[in-house]
């Protein structure tokens, strides 16, 4: 008897095993985007399981400072997800070079993306590329529409109108002029120095001389925007030393500073939090009627897992994330986290819209530090950080600065030794 | 004759403790110094002795960095003994007067902050030392005194005193509530004989209690040097791990974790962190050894 209710269990559980496999498959994709969890649950997962009915997509984020070491881990123990949201550069060329990321060239929607679309996830010979492109954000300055019309402000092309604005709020008084602070280091050189620093070494036309070594960081082109952040530290409200990123936001957004250096990722924040009208402008150029160049980072994709036991599955999210459809979808639930698709997203935030013109006015290039430069000891990045900070607070001259980066960039990259 | 009686008991109750010490204590520091001893090439883990430690003391781009949070860890130290231990002192002290009152109620408001998370003590300081909406700049206003304040936190000069003085804050309960035992176990005879002799008050205290409580100052000052030598939340809650403004509150844990997770675009290197995380223990290792053997065993004991 026992042995028969045993036998009968074992072929329940063999068939509906087999029945599963015929039907479902679910996907987990590996996240660092928390923030976005309802927009994916709500909106994106549903659009594709509508087209998809046999594809479940599970969406489980972690939070985005420990998120490149819990995917190391869980990686190396065979626990990932079956999708990896990329971070651009290194830290997604290191997994697939370790073997955790599929090539995904051969997929047919990867001609949807631009070169430059496309770099953040490709060796450094672009002959292999393992993420689908799926956001950038673009640098600029938010300012605050009432108060310029309350101080009769333009908003500023070049950078004497820039510090002409900045100089009339100071005198105003209502507001501090410019909302930035030095605590967490990294604004001073997201915000600061890569937002105005294109527009001095010419976008791409100089991140690929410094990549190449044919320029230095001891150049013009890349020690003046120093000098310029050095003019800022007048403008920013008091105590800006200690001021940290969210004291930042909340006190461009509570009305009290007129000037945000930002960048789009900001837009849906900060349309929830300022009851003001807001407007953008792209870093001042030098002189009237010069090219501008703007920072329109990549910032994420996404890829296979290499050990993902439902490869077939994955590879359709992955061309469905490729097309215009998806791009609509998360560009307008994303204000500020532009598409990279080349086929045009008609965007309906206003702030969103602005920033995304200035693609087509401007030359595109993303942060200078981001590409092979912070591959090794010391982290160029990093360095970067301190600099901008050491440049805003005058401890150090714009031409120390250069030269403290070039001899850390030149002690490990060779075609700058 | 009776063979001796294998006693399980302690055996059995040993084990759990011993087990769980050792899965969770003694294998990973051991497994950590063995790291320390390999590096990463070409995706391979390969040994290389010693090479990581060379890096680290006599590469300028490390040696800098590790000397700069060695530097820093003293300081964090030395404050530590010099404030935070006196305090506690004298806080215990005070308490252990028997005539003051609500004295249970002060214990307590003191040694609360230690109870706290480094998360909270960090974000609320940060609060209030904020030159933005903190209360700091508003109370020195108050007292007309705003010209003293200073965006203490990110100024190089002071960023790393304030928050050792943060930590004290935090801590002061740790030495109070230990001299305070300290100071209850000291029998009332002496202090009795000690009054017929005329040693009362401050004398009492500096002349009879401090001499009997020094074995605990000495333990005191050994937790606070590991605890020191080994932090690292504080400074991660309040500035980040790149320890900023420009590295100047940076110690050793911040440096470590740095190093071994990485941070931002820099790539973790495990055998890197390793190496200084095995430099942290022997400097730990050492001056305990220095505690134990240079002061503690002259240390002269009275027979309570």
């Amino acid at each position: 008897m026992t042995r028969k209710v045993l036998a009968l269990a074992l072929a329940t559980t063999a068939l509906t095993a087999g029945g599963g496999f015929a039907q479902d498959v679910t996907l987990t994709i590996e996240s660092w985007r928390n923030d976005d969890l309802a927009l994916w649950q709500e909106k994106i997962i549903p659009a594709f399981e509508a087209e998809h009915p046999d594809i479940k997509v599970v969406f489980s984020p972690s939070a985005p400072t420990e998120y490149n070491a819990a995917l190391n881990s869980k990686l190396d123990a065979g626990s990932a997800g079956d999708l990896i949201t990329c971070r651009p550069f290194d830290a997604s060329l290191a997994l697939y070079e370790a073997g955790h990321l599929v090539d995904l060239s051969d997929m047919e929607a990867m001609d949807n993306f631009s070169d430059v679309a496309k770099s953040a996830w490709q060796t450094d010979d672009g002959s292999a590329t393992f993420c689908v492109p799926m956001a950038s954000v673009i640098h600029g300055f938010i300012y605050n529409k009432d108060a310029f019309a309350e101080l009769g402000l333009e908003v500023p092309e070049t950078e004497e109108e820039f510090f002409a604005v900045l100089d009339a709020i100071k005198e105003d008084g209502t507001y501090i002029p410019m909302a930035m602070g030095t605590n967490d280091q990294w604004e001073a050189a997201t915000m600061g120095y890569n937002n105005i620093g294109p527009n001095y070494w010419k976008g791409e036309e100089g991140r690929q001389a410094l990549i190449a070594g044919e320029q230095k960081l001891t150049d013009e082109p890349w020690v003046a925007p120093y000098a310029t952040l050095a003019k800022w530290a007048d403008y920013l409200g008091d105590g800006y030393e200690a001021q940290t990123y969210p004291d930042s936001q909340n006190l461009f957004t509570l009305g009290r500073a007129a000037i945000y250096p930002a960048g789009s990722w900001e837009i849906s924040g900060f349309n929830t939090q300022a009851d003001f009208e807001m407007g953008a402008f792209k870093p001042p150029v030098m002189n009237a009627g010069d090219t501008c160049y703007i920072s329109d980072h990549t910032d994420i994709g996404i890829g296979m897992n290499a050990a993902t036991p439902n490869p077939e599955a994955a590879k359709t999210f992955l061309a469905w994330v490729a097309s215009p459809e998806f791009a609509s979808i998360f560009g307008n639930a994303l204000p500020g986290f532009f598409p990279l698709s080349n086929e045009p997203v008609e965007l309906e935030d206003p702030l969103a819209k602005e920033f995304v013109s200035w693609r087509e006015e401007c030359e595109s290039t993303i942060r200078s530090t981001y590409q092979i430069l912070s591959r090794g000891t010391p982290n160029l990045e990093n360095e970067t950080w301190g600099a901008s900070v050491a440049a805003i607070k005058g401890t150090s001259s714009p031409e120390e600065l250069g030269a403290k980066l070039q001899e850390g960039l030149a002690s490990w990259y060779e075609p700058q030794q | 004759m009776e063979r001796p009686r294998i006693r399980w008991h302690i055996l059995v109750f040993l084990a759990p403790a011993v087990l769980v010490y050792t899965a969770v204590m003694i294998f990973p520091l051991f497994n950590t110094l063995r790291l320390a001893l390999y590096s990463k090439i070409d995706q391979e883990r390969v040994f290389v002795g010693l090479e990581n430690f060379q890096r680290l003391f006599l590469d300028p781009i490390w040696s800098d960095q590790f000397w700069n949070a060695l530097g820093n860890n003293f300081w964090f130290f030395v404050i530590h003994m010099l404030v935070q231990n006196p305090i506690g002192i004298a806080l215990a002290a005070i308490l252990s007067h028997p005539r003051l009152r609500f004295a249970a109620l002060y214990r307590s408001a003191i040694f609360i902050p230690t109870i706290l998370s480094f998360v909270i003590v960090g974000f609320a300081w940060k609060l209030i030392l904020s030159p933005i909406w903190g209360i700091a700049p508003a109370m020195l206003d108050a007292v007309g005194l705003k010209s003293l304040y200073a965006p203490w936190l990110g100024r190089e000069e002071y960023a790393l005193t304030t928050l050792s003085l943060v930590s004290v804050w935090q801590f002061v309960g740790i030495p109070m509530m230990l001299i305070y035992a300290a100071l209850l176990s000291i029998p009332d005879e002496i202090l009795e004989a000690g009054e017929i002799d005329g040693i009362t008050g401050m004398s009492a205290f500096w002349k009879i209690k401090l001499p009997l409580i020094l074995p605990s100052l000495g333990i005191i000052a050994s937790l606070t040097f590991v605890g020191n030598f080994n932090a690292f939340d504080l400074i991660y809650a309040a500035q980040g791990a790149l320890a900023g403004p420009d590295f100047s509150t940076d110690i050793l844990g911040t440096f470590m974790y740095r190093t071994f997770f990485g941070f931002q675009l820099q790539l973790g290197d495990p055998h890197m962190g390793s190496a200084i995380a095995s430099a942290m223990f022997a400097i730990i290792l050492i001056g305990v050894c220095i505690y134990l053997f240079g002061i503690q065993t002259r240390m002269r004991r009275y027979q309570l």
